[in-house]
Order: structure tokens, then sequence, then C-alpha cells
């Protein structure tokens, strides 16, 4: 047989002419890819760019229409996923794969032979954890550990098969740069040990960094082939996105003007048993600051979120400040109506709802604050649809969102152009307070700068603006302030020129590895 | 006297158990059938004619058994193969099968039935007291105490139970990981029958030993609200079981008393005890969350 590309021994896996047709779409489309023994490889793309796809075939998650997936030279259909087991594949799942009501080693022992005990598993688990550095308590409950604690399991869990070839989905998209680090160091571990990875990100910087070379794929088709170290991040996002990938501007730093936000001393208890309770958090931002929050995901990002934007209003009414105007104690649309908006996290079912039509999710978010413009005959309330759909073309305009149709329902949009939507919606009412949450979480990188480019015009604008994210690039890009939210506690806010990727990594970390961080700030 | 409150209660509170068990295991498995009234009353039905047509009450028990578990079949593959709503279908399954079985009964009305009679295990039942209350029962008490004692090892013991309990929690994952959803879960059903169609059976062959139509009187609903109650654990629902037994019976000794309470409110009780538990238990969030099946009711699709 012939070999494709330069190595010399038979590649551990070979994809052929891989394909995946849903309906008449190709989310993949013949796809080549080699892996070699002991490489890491990373497979880049935008969202949507068909690596879940790919993935989930080579896992026997789906199977392929056409093409064929050779495993150390032979042809071999991979059926289902214990089918992938068995061949010696292993994945860590990027949205995780667990049950949160069962323990840790419940949970690893539901992929491994059920002739071996739980006890026996739950001691591996525990000893190869701690050989590769990341300590698991096999009889915790998942639901009371955190996500990076999370992924660790899953990993395990993949390695307790004793796989030749590891998938890692998006692994560090969870992660503080520390815990990244780390991962870093189990997976250079795995290499020596002559195992190859597959690893898909979009983190341009981190596969440079770990990876020997990288398959890139643009709307279900391989558009590069590389060694990521020979490349420079334009270069590769250049193959990811097909054109340059617009950059942020900020130029010009605009004097703040008046406090338009004011919490202080807001403590909120937990409301369920997995939530965080928010302590004594106090923040300020004025007209033409853009504040960003850095975080761990699940550290009080969303109780935070629901606290400000009166989801779910506290009891005291003096913590929250819009403006002047206490509003602890009001809701949503009583802050919405003093000119503040919100962009909560998740897009489908709590910014949107899917099954809508997009002028419909524009009504509903703001029947309240634009009642005279969209709502007409005073108490009967009639809807004007006329003038929110040429209110819901003017957002689309503005924020260039790709879409079927005059007024397609919100399902059918790409989380990218959703997004769009989403933030559009609430830039269109010029908000003198804005609050959004994670604004490109899963976002293509082009949908992304509009949206970022969007937060800091706005507050040009003489907006006071917080985003709270998980994304360090995106952070610096938006920022004029940074704080760090860390299990419900947030820190003193810094100029975002007098902070380091290290230094936030630090504080994201908790509180006990912070404690110099504080000393530190107050130097300034 | 207190002996033979005793006995009744046994006897009113087996069936509930045995219903909820089922219930239970289904409810585990992510499904969530509100048939268990229809397949208790099919199992009723199908246990009456098939030891009229044997004369044999243990083939009676086995027809009960066969006829729950068949009639669940059709939920099954509603839900599953075909994934119709699960709400409404078990609903339909009810209003089916209180429907079917007075059809299916009607040339047993007033005939005397065949009793399942006591079985006297040596020795045990020499103890006084105890061992006529507990070891001189019939077998459908047996099989209660076993089935206990049998899910509660399978749920958290062994690894079959496990993916059970895995597949209730999520079943994307459970898919994901490699575990066969669809065929858990019809089994799963189908065991739930089964448990239903015994308790129907344990209510025509010896609870009271004749046909009547709807003669599960409700039964199969207390049986759902006793698995909520029970927060899906199988001792909680033993001892649920026994506590709206009790009640039942209490209710009928009240009125024999002359105890001015309307009826009505006494039958109501489970009900209201089910609310006020689960007013109670939802103080401790993190438990339930725990214990509570996170994909119940939801249809699952593979993405294939």
């Amino acid at each position: 047989m012939t070999l494709s590309a330069g190595p010399a021994t038979v590649p551990l896996l070979s994809v052929e002419g891989l394909t995946k047709l849903f309906g008449s779409f190709a989310a993949c489309n013949a796809i080549d890819l080699d892996i070699a023994p002991g490489e890491i490889h990373a497979l880049l793309g935008e969202n949507g760019a068909g690596k879940s796809t790919l993935v989930k075939m080579l896992f026997g998650v789906l199977q392929p229409s056409a093409g064929r997936i050779l495993w150390e030279g032979q042809p071999v259909t991979i059926a289902s996923p214990g089918e992938a087991r068995r061949l010696g594949i292993g994945m860590v799942f990027q949205h995780f794969s667990l049950f949160e009501a069962l323990t840790v080693g419940e949970n690893i022992a539901l992929s491994l032979d059920p002739k071996i005990s739980l006890a026996r598993i739950s001691d591996e688990a525990a000893s190869l954890s701690k050989a590769y550095g990341l300590p698991l308590d096999p009889n915790a409950h998942v639901a009371d550990l955190s996500v990076g604690e999370r992924q660790r399991i899953e990993i395990v869990r993949a390695l307790l098969q004793n796989p030749k070839l590891i998938i890692l989905d998006e692994p560090t998209s969870v992660l503080t740069p520390q815990e990244a680090d780390r991962l870093f160091e189990t997976l250079f571990k795995l290499k020596a040990e002559g195992r190859s990875v597959l690893y898909i990100s979009h983190r341009l910087e981190e596969v440079r960094r770990i990876c020997d070379r990288a398959t890139v794929l643009r709307h279900g088709k391989v558009t590069g082939a590389c060694d990521p170290k020979q490349e420079t991040p334009a270069s590769l996002a250049r193959m990811m996105v097909g054109s340059d990938v617009a950059e942020v501007h900020r130029d010009g730093s605009v004097a703040p003007g008046d406090i338009r936000l004011e919490v202080s001393n807001l403590s909120v208890p937990a409301r369920t048993p997995f939530a965080i309770s928010l302590r004594n958090i106090a923040i300020k931002v004025r007209a033409g600051e853009v504040l960003a929050i850095a975080g761990v995901a699940g550290n009080g990002q969303s109780e935070l979120f629901d606290a400000l934007s009166g989801e779910y209003p506290v009891a005291d009414d003096e913590a929250v400040r819009i403006r002047g105007k206490a509003v602890g104690k009001t809701g949503i649309n009583g802050r919405r109506l003093l000119g503040a908006g919100f962009v909560p996290e998740e897009r489908h079912g709590h910014a949107a709802v899917s099954a809508m039509p997009l002028s419909d999710n524009l009504l509903l978010a703001r029947s309240r604050s634009d009642k005279k413009a969209f709502l007409s005959g005073g108490f009967a309330s009639i809807v004007r649809h006329d003038a929110i759909r040429s209110a819901a073309r003017r957002i689309c305009e503005a924020m260039d969102v790709r879409k079927s149709g005059e007024d397609p329902i919100a399902g059918s949009l790409s989380g990218g152009n959703l997004q769009k939507f989403i933030v559009g919606r609430e830039l269109d009412r010029q908000p003198s307070v804005l609050i959004v949450n994670q604004p490109t979480w899963g976002v293509d990188a082009g949908a992304a700068s509009r949206i970022r480019q969007a937060l800091i015009d706005l507050a040009k604008a003489g907006s006071a603006v917080v985003v709270i994210s998980q994304d360090l690039d995106e952070i610096f890009e938006v920022a004029t302030n940074i704080a760090v939210i860390s299990e419900g506690r947030l820190s003193e806010p810094h100029p975002a020129g007098s902070l380091t990727l290290e230094r936030i990594g630090l504080m994201m970390g908790g509180i006990h590895d912070s404690h110099s961080i504080p000393e530190a700030a107050h130097a300034h | 006297m207190f002996e033979a409150i005793l006995l009744t209660v046994i006897t009113a509170s087996t069936p509930l158990v045995i219903a909820a068990l089922g219930e239970l295991v289904t409810e585990r498995a992510g499904v969530l059938n509100l048939g268990v009234e229809g397949m208790m009353i099919m199992g009723a039905v199908c246990a009456f004619a098939t030891a009229q047509l044997t004369g044999s009450p243990y083939l009676g028990l086995l027809g009960g058994v066969f006829g729950g578990a068949a009639f669940s079949l059709l939920f099954g593959f509603l839900t599953l193969t075909l994934v119709a709503n699960q709400v409404a279908t078990g609903l339909a399954l009810t209003i089916l099968g209180l429907g079917l079985s007075g059809q299916i009964g009607e040339s047993f009305v007033g005939k005397p039935g065949i009793k399942l009679q006591p079985i006297a295990i040596p020795l045990l039942s020499d103890i006084p007291f105890v061992g006529r209350v507990l070891f001189a029962q019939d077998l459908t008490f047996y099989l209660s105490m076993a089935l206990v004692f049998g899910i509660g090892w399978f749920l958290f013991k062994s690894r079959a139970g496990l993916k059970l309990r895995a597949i209730g929690d999520s079943h994307a994952s459970a898919h994901a990981l490699g575990i066969n959803v669809i065929r858990t879960r019809y089994l799963a059903v189908m065991f739930g029958g089964a448990c239903a169609g015994l308790a129907g059976a344990q209510l025509s062959l010896v609870y009271t030993p004749q046909w009547v139509e709807n003669m599960s009187a409700g039964r199969g609903w207390i049986a759902l609200a006793l698995v909520v109650f029970a927060s899906w654990r199988p001792w909680r629902v033993l001892a649920g079981g026994y506590l709206f037994g009790a009640v039942t019976i209490g209710q009928l000794h009240a009125q024999a008393f002359g105890i001015g309470v309307p009826s009505q409110l006494l039958s109501a009780l489970p009900y209201a005890a089910t609310i006020v538990v689960l007013i109670i238990i939802s103080h401790n969030r993190r438990t339930t969350l725990i214990n509570t099946p996170a994909s119940l009711g939801k249809p699952f699709v593979p993405d294939r």
C-alpha cells in the first residue's frame, strides 16, 4: 500500500475520503487525515467546520456516509463507541458525558469491563490519576465537582482503557491557564509512552505550543495540513477562517464619566445545591468603561449575572444601583426601563426561544422597554408586527446576521449569527448599561470579533459595559478594567494594561493562590 | 383484633409496594409511565381469567405478570420506538386498560374466584404473632419482599443497575458511552409492566378474589405517587407502601367505628401525604437531585 505523506511507519489511524451527509448537507466532505504513533496531532477549525462530526465518526458515535477508516493499516468499521474502545481509541468529550448523580468511581466503571469490581476500579483510578498529576476522589459525587475536576474524570476514564489514541475535544476551553499547563504535561507524558493524541482546538497558541502536526478544517473540508510550529497564528487563522479575521480596534481611551452601575455588599446565598453563593461583591462601572469579569466556569458567574440582571432579584435593594437608583429588588423589566440591557449566557432557551422567529424573540425581550414602538392600542397591547419586523431587519443589518429567509426561527441560525442577533437586539436600544455573560462562547472567530467591536463601540459612545467571560483573549481585547471572580468572590478591578495573563491565571486559581495578589495590587 | 388489622394492612399494602417498585425501576431508567393503573387492571383481569381457565391460581399469577408486561410493551413501542409523548401515552394506556379489561372480563363478572392460598413457612411461622403475620402469607407478599431486596441490590450494587441509573441520569451520555439506551428502557418498561401486572393479579386472586370492573380503584395512581414519595429509593417504597396501605385500612375502620371523617378526605390522604413529603424533601435539594432521574420523561432519539 502507498502512504500519502512523509511518515515511514504505518500510521496509527488513517482516514480516506471520509464524508458525512446530513440530508444534502455535507458536515464532513472527503476528509483525509493521518495520525502517526506517538504524535500530538491538532485538528483545527471554527465552530461548524466539521471537527466534532469527524471525531464522532472516529469514535463510532456517528456512521460515515462514505470513505474509510484504517486502523494500523487495516480497514475497520467502527460501529459503536465500544468498538472504538476495543480498537484502542479513547475520547474526552467537550461537553462531558458524565453522570452528575453518580460518583466518580461509578462514572469510570460504566465505560470499563463489567467484570472488574467497582472497588478495584476506584483504586486504579485513584492511583492512575495521581501518576498523571490529575488527583481525584473516586467516592465524590460528580455534581459536587468543578469543571476542571470533571475533565480529569474523563481523561482518567479514557486512560484506564490503555488507549493507543486519545481524542480530546476542546479540552482547555474550561480550564485556567495553570490547569491547562498541567494538562499539557499529562499529554507530553502520554506522548512519551508512545500514545497518539488527536487534539481538537481553535486556540492557535496552544496548538503551536504542543502539537507536532495540524490538520485544518473549514466547511467540512481539509484546507491545510502543516507543522503548526512553522506557522504563525495569523497564517493558521487564515486556513481556519479562509480570510483574515478583522482585528478588534480600541483607539483612544474615553475619559470615564459618571457611575452607571454600582454594586456594593452584594451577597446572595446559593439557590440550588450546585450553585455558588456570592459573597460581598462590589462593582463600580462608569460610563465609557468596559469591566471584564474573568474566571473559570462555575465560580459564580451565572449567579452574578442573575443578580445584576434582576432575573433573580436580591434581598437588599441597595446592593445594586443602576444610574444611581437602587434596584436590588427590581425585576429584569424594571431594570431595562432604567436603560439597562442584558445578554445571558445560553442562547437557546434563555436568550432566545429557539422555535420562534427572530421578530417574536425581539418582542419578547423588549415588550416592556419598547412598549410604545412595538405595541399599540394602549391597554389592549396589540402587537405591531411591521414595526417589530423592521426593527429586526435593522438589527440584522447592523450586526451582519446571516440567515435564510426574511424572519427565520431562532433555532435555524448558526450559533454565531444568533448571538450577533441577541447582542444586536440590546445594542439597538443604545443601553446606558449593558451586561453580557460569555458573549462569544462557541461563536466563530468572525462573529466574535464583530461582537467584541460592538461592545467597545458601545462603551465609547458613553455606556457602561460589563462583560463576564472565560476567554482571556477576549477579556484583554475589550476590557478597560479587569476583575476576577473565584468561588463567588470578586477581586478588586485592575486597569487592563496593568495585568498579564499569568497574573489573571493565578487570580482565577482561587482565593488561596491569590493571597499574594492583593498585596501586589495595592502597590499601585 | 390487632393481628387481624395488621394482616389486612399487609394485604392492602402489597399491591402498592409491588406496582411502585416496578414503576421505580422504569423511572430510574428515565421513562415516566403514567399507565400503571391501566397495566394493573390488565394484570388483574388476565390473572383472573387464567386462573378460571386453568384452575390454578399460580398460573393466574403468571397470567397477570404476562398481561401487564405485554400491555406495557405497547407503551414501550409508542414512546421508545415511535418517540410519542410519554405523559400522553401513559394516560392513554390507563384509559385503554380500564376499557379493555372491562371487555375481557365481561363474562367473568359475578363468578366466584380462586384464592391464592397462604404458604406457611415451616418453623418460622410457628413463632408467636410475628410468625403468623410475616411467615404465613401468600406468595405475592414474599415476592414483594424479595423485590425490595432484589431491586435495591440490582440498582445500587450491580453493574447492570449502574447502567440503568446512568441512562436515567443522562441518556445522551449513556449513548455516547455505548450503552444501549432503547433496549435497556424497553426492559425497564416491561419490568414495570410485569410488576404492575403482578400487583393486579394480587387484587383479583388475593385481596378480593373475584372480577369487578375498575377493581384497581386508583391504586395505580397511589403507586405512582409512592415512587415520588419514596424519592426513587426501594426501601422508602416499602415504608411508604405500608403507610399508604395503613391509611386505606384505617379509613375503613374509622367508618366502622363511626368516626365522623368523610371517606373522601381519607381517600385523598395518600396524595396529600405525597405533597407534604415533596415539600419536606425539596428542602434538601442536593439529595433530591442525586436521586431524581434527570432525564425522566424526556424523549431519546439517537443522532445517527
